[in-house]
């Protein structure tokens, strides 16, 4: 006994803290391959001199107490996820080893997407797939692995081609991926196969220590309590069974072919980060706003058209200006299916007091774009509030009387400007300049913020303008 | 101090940036997609990690890993990908992984609708996922506090090694606001039970398995007991009009905005209304509750859900006054109108005229 303690390779604990009761052995059954490939794994470590930045991730399944045994980091996780927790577990160390350790019901059934996915995005993680056809710590079910005819807790009859398909070959799968970078199946089968094996482990550690990418080696493995199957016979049993339906060797190796890539980031100073935020905007000016002085004070304004008008921009304009005056703002679109060709419309309210409810059943103004959109919130305008309405497009006219009226050829005005979709930018600048609200400077100057498109700055400003210029004629 | 006019749910982005956040795992859904595009706009332009996952079950493990890594992490979605991500919750809580997680509601059951609601209020207070845990809730009503409560968020997470959720709503997350940015905040304090691939993390273990019951016991034992003291330190509310108040008016979110109008108008026309409004959702404002059982006469719950808030108004309440409820569902938001409508009629039920 004290001659295999010293033999214990490094990457094992000298003895298994972790582990309830006996801390010498482990707690697999006789014969099963996850020690073994356990040992394969630890000596590898030790051998790569990789111990202090290696990371082994426990699945669920028989291996979920990897962690009782190495001497490395240690992560347990959910069924299955392992290869999603090993993308960021690297991703926020790129400088760590990370091994995503799974059984075949781990990887190939409940995480099946998520081990294809870390494999097509070419993840820089090493994966060591544990094939022993059936689940074992679950008391011997079905595995995606399982051969046809074979009797498991859930196929007592045997597996059925008809029934469950036939039995999953996982590197031939993920070799037809353009992500992977080294790919191969080798077995646990006594000596013969053994070396293979090994030499497999390491050439998938070595693939992620030269920053060469994503790595897996399948390893069919014994699992003699599983399968009923005496631990003596079982060898005999995978020559037979496993053997023809899953061939050993090489699927995939592009290792020569990738260029090295090790992950690194740069630490931004806080004003570098502030720039790149974009918050490291000036101070604006201030405009006097004539609010008090005017009969419009605090209002909640809806706009309102077909999607494409540009409501929502011009909504954004009047709020952005809002807010650098000093007033209290809020905008908040109708969004999803309803911006898909029917209405849109938004709510602004520029206030000098904190704004409750950002949307009202009864706006102070209501700017119409369209004729559906007049027709339908023409009646929530508040009494004595204002209507505004683009009268080149609208081809009725409103009904109330108890309420303020402009009509507005916006679409006209633009189209004499040259571009159609400035009929917005036309309306709120006859809405600035009649109502007082803001000065028109106030506008102009955060009008860039609300125009997407740069180029069509200038030509906004001009559209404001004209808007201005037709609210004087009023 | 920057000030942006911004929509909410990019505020958050900003914020968690702002907050030393260095990675986001996410997957598109709305009304929260502008969390993940601003996200993938922004965080690799500070040297951080973004990437878009194959699902919110992988979203919230890639999180695990982050956070595993000692990283600041977070990630967002709604409704039905909030579902997928409950066991990557549960595994957090019971590792004791911090983490940011992000649910602008929307309507629900099953795929619901897209429009704002508050029906996953047990599902994310009273713990979604399997097994004996809690996550901290933050309700934010306005851009600001996008930015704000994201930021605290972070503060929690790493103080009580716990995730933390920013409950808000299709509308929150729409609505643009003027917010004030802080300043990035500085060094953060270290996390010596990271695993970070050195040799001082080598002996450390993320892990949520304890096969002996009494050790597990003993695990959730101390878990109990982190949230009673958490329970103790973070309540946050809001209490507007409320302490002389005969109707009290309890919501969070969207429906806290349209309850201060309410609250403004009820004392405009003389009537003695105010408002409660939990910022955090657990721990609930229970005591604050309490007291007022002693000033007012009675509680109104307004929600976008069928009843689910509501419940611990009642518990905090615990029979000693009457607790209303109103409601609308499916997308729909309340009005201030139909709110002062129950508002009048359960002010004249208390003082008969
Ligand atoms: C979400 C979830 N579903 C089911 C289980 C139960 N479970 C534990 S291990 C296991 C099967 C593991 O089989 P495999 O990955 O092949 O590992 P083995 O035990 O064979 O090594 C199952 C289904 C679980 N823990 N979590
Ligand atoms: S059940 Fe099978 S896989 Fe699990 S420990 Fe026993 S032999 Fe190994
Ligand atoms: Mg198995």
């Amino acid at each position: 006994m004290a001659k295999l303690i010293l033999e214990k390779p490094k990457g094992f604990c000298d003895s298994y803290e972790r582990k309830p009761g006996d801390h010498g052995t482990t707690h697999y059954c006789p014969g099963c391959g996850h020690g073994n490939i356990h040992k394969l794994l630890a000596e590898a470590v030790e051998d790569l001199g990789i111990q202090d930045r290696t990371i082994i991730i426990s699945p669920v399944g028989c291996s979920v107490f990897v962690y009782y045994y190495f001497a490395t980091g240690n992560i347990q996780v959910a069924h299955g996820r392992a290869p999603a927790v090993a993308t960021a577990l690297k991703r926020a160390n790129p400088h760590a080893i990370v091994v995503s350790y799974q059984g075949d019901g781990d990887l190939a059934a409940i995480g099946g997407n998520n081990i294809l996915q870390a494999a097509n995005r070419g993840e820089h993680i090493t994966v060591i797939f544990v094939n022993n056809a059936i689940y074992g710590m679950t008391g011997g079910q079905l595995a995606p692995t399982s051969l046809l005819g074979m009797k498991t807790a859930t196929t007592p009859y045997g597996r059925d081609l008809l029934n469950e398909g036939p039995p999953m070959k996982v590197v031939e799968l993920l070799s037809s991926l353009d992500g992977p970078t080294y790919l191969e199946r080798q077995a646990i089968m006594g000596n013969k196969y053994i070396a293979r094996a090994r030499k497999a482990l390491r050439n998938a550690l070595q693939c992620q220590i030269d920053g060469k990418g994503f790595s897996m080696v399948e390893i069919l493995s014994a699992c003699p309590s599983g399968w009923k199957v005496d631990p003596t016979d079982s060898y005999a049993w995978m020559e037979k069974n496993m053997l023809p339906h899953f061939q050993l060797g090489v699927t995939k190796d592009v290792r020569a072919e990738r260029e090295p890539f090790f992950r690194t980031f740069k630490t931004l100073s806080a004003a570098e980060i502030v720039e790149q935020l974009d918050l490291a905007v000036p101070e604006p000016k201030h405009f006097p706003s004539k609010l008090q002085k005017t009969g419009y004070g605090d209002p909640s304004i809806k706009l309102a058209g077909f999607g494409g008008q540009g409501i929502l921009s011009a909504g954004a304009m009047l709020a952005n200006a809002g807010m650098e005056q000093g007033l209290q703002t809020s905008w908040i679109p109708s969004y999803g299916p309803e911006m898909r060709g029917g209405t849109a419309y938004c709510f602004v309210n520029l206030s000098e007091r904190p704004i409750g409810s950002p949307t009202v059943s009864h706006p102070d103004v209501l700017m119409a774009f369209n004729r559906p959109s007049l027709e339908k919130f023409e009646p929530d305008v508040k009494p004595g509030g204002l209507l505004m309405y683009d009268s080149t497009i609208i081809d009725v006219k409103p009904k109330r009387g108890d309420i303020e009226i402009l009509a507005v050829p916006a679409t006209q005005m633009a189209d004499d400007l040259g571009n159609t979709r400035m009929a917005n930018t036309i309306m709120v600048g006859v809405y600035v300049a009649h109502t007082g609200i803001m000065s028109p400077a106030a506008i102009e100057q955060t009008l860039p913020l609300a125009i997407k498109r740069k180029n069509l700055v200038d030509a906004n400003k001009k559209a404001l303008r004209a808007g201005v210029d037709f609210a004087a004629t009023l | 101090m920057a000030k942006e006019f911004i929509k909410g749910n990019e505020a958050i982005v900003k914020a968690a940036l702002l907050a030393g956040c260095r990675s986001y795992y996410g997957y598109p859904i709305t009304p929260a997609s502008e969390i993940a595009h601003a996200a993938a706009k922004y965080f690799p332009r500070v040297s951080r990690t973004f990437l878009q996952a194959e699902s919110e079950i992988a979203s919230i493990q890639m999180v695990y890993g982050a956070s595993a890594s000692g990283e600041r992490t977070m990630t967002a979605s709604s409704g039905p990908g909030i579902s997928l991500k409950q066991e990557g919750l549960s595994y957090l809580a019971g590792s004791e992984l911090p983490c940011v997680v992000v649910n602008i509601m929307r309507g629900g059951p099953g795929l619901g609708n897209i429009s704002p609601a508050q029906g996953d209020y047990n599902q994310i207070v009273k713990g979604g996922g399997h097994g004996d845990y809690k996550v901290i809730v933050l309700a934010p009503n306005g851009a600001q506090e996008m930015c704000d409560l994201t930021m605290l968020a972070f503060d929690l997470a790493d103080k009580w090694r716990n995730p933390v959720i920013l409950l808000a709503d299709g509308f929150i997350g729409q609505m643009m606001e003027p917010v004030e940015f802080p300043a990035p905040v500085g060094d953060l304090p270290a996390k010596p039970w990271a695993l970070t691939g050195e040799k001082i993390s080598r002996n450390n273990l993320i892990n949520s398995i304890y096969l002996d019951n009494d050790e597990l016991e003993a695990h959730v034992g101390h878990l109990a007991e982190k949230y009673a003291r958490i329970t103790e330190a973070e309540v946050r509310f809001e209490a507007y009009h409320a302490d002389d108040a005969e109707l009290v008016l309890v919501g969070y979110g969207i429906v806290s905005r349209i309850i201060r109008t309410v609250v403004d108008q009820a004392r405009e026309a003389g009537l003695k209304v105010g408002l409660l409004r939990p910022i955090t959702l657990f721990p609930f404002p229970t005591r604050k509750i309490g007291e007022l059982c002693e000033s007012a006469a009675g509680f109104l719950a307004v929600e976008m859900s069928t009843g689910q808030m509501v419940d611990d108004v009642r518990l905090a309440v615990n029979g000693r006054l009457p607790v209303h409820f109103f409601s609308r569902t499916g997308g729909n938001v309340p009005t201030v109108e139909e709110i002062f409508d129950v508002v009048r009629q359960h002010l004249s039920a208390a003082q008969p005229v």
